[in-house]
């Protein structure tokens, strides 16, 4: 294989399925999947914080695992599945029993961390339906909530694991 | 003070003030081959792209601005855990989530997925990789001390030479640098298992879970009877490499230390250590929490080992 064969190019035509939704579009390379998301698609339930994988509000799923979105270039999704906090809630448009007992719970103020959040969530109940609340603690460590101190987030979480909200 | 720690901080030093990468080209090679090739070619000018957990960031603060990326993410034949020999060899882009959940891992390394279960956070490991780690070589990182401790191997390959292994202490050489040369790909790691009556533990301290460590510390220690018969000690955060208490763990063997002489002789001899302090620990703070870590480590592997009849 000769190395000339290799294309080294600044876009790339990449193919990704978006919360169900197969696209081809062609991409600069060095835009971070954040961006494609909430500039390129219009998705702008992402949230994008400190650009450096720290603050957990750009988290979305890559074949149903959280991913930081501002730590991934556009091209290196080709191929695979995204899930963005668009695409968790139900068929009609409803919310999902996460968001709703978040909502209940006022799990969220400013709202900025929470849709990292939620993924988080998502991916963690999808494998473990009722993890202990260290797990879950574990799970919200790797997101920086400046408003709500956590509690509630905890709370709403439990809600759901106990069997108080709906089924989806 | 580091470039991660520049950014861990949250907000751009030096004047630096883009937060989007500079313009590269990229590459994708489909096999090893290819990734050599594309080495051989765009040499000192392109970066590879493993896990990107590292790198992305050096890029969206522009801090780094190579002019060619090449990707592994398409070379399925880096990434994967299998046994060799007596030991286990992991490619070098196995995700640190992979290793954290392999089976196989808990049950004959343990101390491995203990010590990537400290890495940063769940949605780091499922990119970051072993070898990325490995290669980046930041003093706080836990691969690094982790397979110094292990004795691990690193298996390198550069066009036109055959593969060619690297002991763990020769691999890594100073601050963020490897031996590793702009044409060479860290191929993986080879993992020897260590022998099975032994103890292990690590154990880390950072201000908050996730973050950078500010000190680390992994030990293994066999036990005969109530005498240590073999000990390995690597302490990181002190300077620019995880450190290796080789004298020490010579004497504690040669002299038959019981639990007691071995934690008291492992905190002096952590406290003689040259350390380096920064914006987040002193070199003074960072030299006391080596020395408690020390003794955590110490006394939970020595409760972990099989305590053999003399």
């Amino acid at each position: 294989m000769s190395v000339d064969d290799l294309q080294a190019a600044y876009t790339r035509a990449i193919t990704v399925t978006v919360n169900g939704q197969r696209l081809t579009q062609e991409v600069p390379v060095r835009l971070l999947l954040s961006d494609f998301l909430r500039q390129t698609l219009g998705l702008t339930g992402t949230h994008v914080g400190c650009e450096h994988g720290v603050c957990g509000a750009c988290t979305v799923l890559l074949d149903g695992e959280p991913v930081r979105s501002c730590l991934l270039l556009t091209p290196e999704v080709d191929g695979h599945s995204l899930t963005t906090i668009e695409g968790i809630g139900g068929p009609s448009g409803g919310l999902h029993p996460l968001q709703e007992s978040f909502r209940r719970h006022f799990a969220l103020q400013c709202g900025f961390c929470t849709p990292g959040i939620l993924l988080s969530l998502y991916a963690l109940l999808a494998e473990e339906p009722k993890p202990d609340e260290a797990t879950v603690r574990e799970v919200l460590s790797g997101h920086l909530c400046r408003c709500t101190g956590y509690a509630s987030i905890l709370r709403a979480v439990a809600a759901v694991t106990d069997g108080e909200g709906k089924e989806p | 003070m580091h470039l991660s720690r520049l950014m861990f901080l949250g907000f751009p030093l030096g004047g630096v003030t883009s937060t989007k990468p500079p313009a590269f080209a990229y590459v994708v090679p489909q096999d090893v081959p290819e990734v050599l090739a594309a080495l051989a070619r765009y040499g000192g000018d392109a970066k590879l792209l493993a896990g990107g957990q590292s790198l992305i960031p050096l890029l969206n603060f522009r801090l780094a601005r190579p002019s060619v990326l090449i990707s592994l993410n398409a070379v399925a034949e880096l990434a994967g855990i299998r046994p060799e020999g007596a030991g286990v060899y992991i490619g070098a882009m196995t995700r640190q989530r992979a290793v954290e959940r392999s089976a196989l891992l808990q049950e004959r390394l343990p101390i491995l997925p203990a010590a990537v279960r400290h890495i940063a956070h769940i949605p780091i490991r499922n990119r970051g990789t072993i070898g990325g780690s490995l290669a980046h070589n930041d003093p706080a990182a836990e691969l690094p001390l982790v397979h110094l401790l292990l004795e691990a191997e690193c298996e390198i390959g550069r066009q036109g030479s055959p593969p060619r292994r690297v002991p763990m202490r020769e691999f890594l050489v100073t601050y963020m640098t490897t031996v590793l040369e702009p044409e060479d790909l860290l191929l993986g790691v080879y993992l020897p298992y260590p022998p099975k009556d032994l103890g292990w533990s690590f154990a880390e301290v950072a201000r908050r879970s996730g973050d950078f460590a500010l000190v680390a510390a992994g030990c293994l220690v066999g036990r005969s009877g109530d005498v240590v018969d073999h000990l390995r000690l690597v302490v990181g955060g002190l300077g620019p490499l995880p450190i290796r208490l080789w004298a020490l763990e010579r004497q504690a063997v040669e002299e038959r230390w019981p639990l007691p002489t071995l934690l008291r002789r492992a905190r002096e001899a952590v406290a003689e250590l040259e350390a380096e302090g920064d914006l987040h620990a002193s070199a003074a703070v960072r030299r006391h929490l080596a020395r408690e870590l020390c003794s955590v480590v110490l006394t939970e592997a020595w409760q972990r080992a099989e305590r053999k009849e003399v």
